[in-house]
């Protein structure tokens, strides 16, 4: 008897149709039958955020979730945030501000700041700093990465 | 992670028998922030995990009718943060469920899962206790409704059968002024378990409920009927004697490594008074 689920999702507004072990967390789905690294396998217990992705629009460690959870739902990762007209302003803010040191926590940065700044355009310091407490960095980047964030929405907010 | 089967199912009397075909042998998924970690480290080997999320009556909702708030099994953190009826009536679960993990896990992690997995530093049960809420067990025989204070046993463990499963927890609206506040003690702002977890509701007969955790096996429930904690024109240091007194349930463990026995013990009374004030204050309030 095969042990797979087949399951359909929208992945970066894609439909993809996956064939899924129930021990599967949605994660090794993305980075290994997915082939979508960018999301990053770090502590594995919902504690650093490296793993962030949205889910219906909400971000969500997919360390901590089933593969065969995301039947029927849509899920966004860091290789979904550049569209045709390039990176995200999100994704360029972060560029500019030299957000990223080592990189490693940064897709989960920016789908946890993508997803606030969806609901909230124009977060104080202190609203993008909880946003984000579920994301570490081991660089100590957090200056750079909250104004990049910051940066993003005011450049949004001008459009 | 072992192997197990995976079942979705889209009633809850579905449910109920897949739970009376595996027993003990089965896990419910809900919001899965504790689940997936036991599976992952082999805590537990089920041969079944039941995703209860396909389940209409549980389906994410806050409802109000009869006097009673009623949370859904599926209702997630962020929801109840969100809920207007809750900010209303239930201040500290709103300021509970708001310091549960990081935004990730609130939007995956349940209220009914909270109180399932029998952390003793469980956020949300020390205002489930103050408010008196009723937790909803569905099981073979039907519906049956336990108070939290009945619910909830010891460290992972709550009175709830093993082919039983929780459809809602209701919260009965108070008929009069109230006015509670939630605290919380961790060694970091973000992403940690608690040290403490404490709630405090006084009401306009006097009588002050004062809820704590993650000091003992469980989170307890010890009330002051005589008046003298709730009393707006005491000062809290006249009271700290009689405050003292309501944490004798308190047992930390020394084997814990988020904090010694005895800087719980003395944040207890600190997080107590502030507890206690903002509760008067937000009752005189609402009073006036």
């Amino acid at each position: 008897m095969s042990y797979s689920v087949e399951i359909k999702a929208m992945i970066n507004g894609r439909s993809r149709t996956l064939n899924v072990a129930p021990n599967q967390t949605l994660l090794d789905v993305l980075r290994d039958e997915a082939e979508l690294t960018g999301t990053k396998e770090c502590c594995v217990v919902g504690e650093c955020g490296a793993c962030t992705v949205l889910v219906d629009g909400r971000p969500m460690n997919s360390c901590l979730m089933l593969a065969v959870e995301i039947d029927g739902a849509e899920v966004t990762t860091v290789e979904g945030l550049e569209s045709e007209d390039g990176l995200s302003p999100l994704q360029a803010a972060f560029l500019d501000e030299g957000a990223a040191q080592c990189g490693f926590c940064i897709p989960g940065q920016l789908m946890s700041a993508t997803a606030l700044l969806e609901s909230n355009p124009n977060p104080t310091v202190q609203e993008v700093q909880e946003a984000l407490a579920g994301n570490l960095c081991r660089c100590a980047g957090y200056e750079q990465i909250t104004k990049a964030v910051l940066a993003a929405a005011k450049e949004v907010g001008h459009e | 992670m072992n192997r197990f089967e995976y079942a979705r199912p889209e009633t809850l009397a579905a449910a109920v028998a897949l739970l009376e075909e595996y027993g003990s042998e089965a896990r419910l998924l809900a919001g899965g922030t504790d689940l997936v970690i036991e599976l992952r480290n082999h805590w537990v080997e089920p041969k079944i995990v039941i995703d209860l999320k396909r389940i209409p009556e549980l389906a994410p909702a806050i409802v109000e009718g009869n006097g009673i708030l009623s949370i859904t099994a599926s209702t997630v953190m962020a929801d109840i943060v969100a809920n207007e009826q809750v900010q209303r009536y239930f201040p500290a679960l709103a300021e509970a469920a708001d310091v549960v993990g990081s935004v990730q896990i609130r939007a995956r992690a349940t209220l009914a899962g909270n109180i399932c997995n029998g952390s003793p530093a469980a956020d949300c049960a020390p205002p489930l206790l103050v408010y008196d809420a009723v937790v909803v067990v569905a099981g073979p025989a039907g519906i049956r409704r336990l108070p939290v204070d009945d619910f909830i046993v010891g460290p992972g463990k709550t009175a709830l059968a093993d082919n039983e499963l929780v459809t809602a927890i209701e919260l009965p609206i108070p008929d009069r002024a109230y006015g509670s506040a939630y605290q919380r003690l961790t060694r970091r702002r973000g992403t940690d378990l608690a040290s403490i977890t404490l709630c405090c509701g006084v009401g306009p007969d006097g009588v002050t409920r004062l809820a704590y955790g993650s000091v003992g096996p469980r989170a307890f429930l010890v009330t002051d009927e005589s008046g003298a904690l709730a009393d707006p024109n005491i000062g809290i240091e006249d009271k700290a004697e009689l405050l003292d007194g309501m944490f004798h349930l308190a047992t930390p463990s020394i084997r814990s490594m988020r904090a010694s026995p005895a800087y719980r013990l003395a944040m207890l009374r600190v997080l107590g008074a502030r507890a206690l004030e903002t509760a008067i204050e937000r009752l005189v309030k609402e009073v006036a």
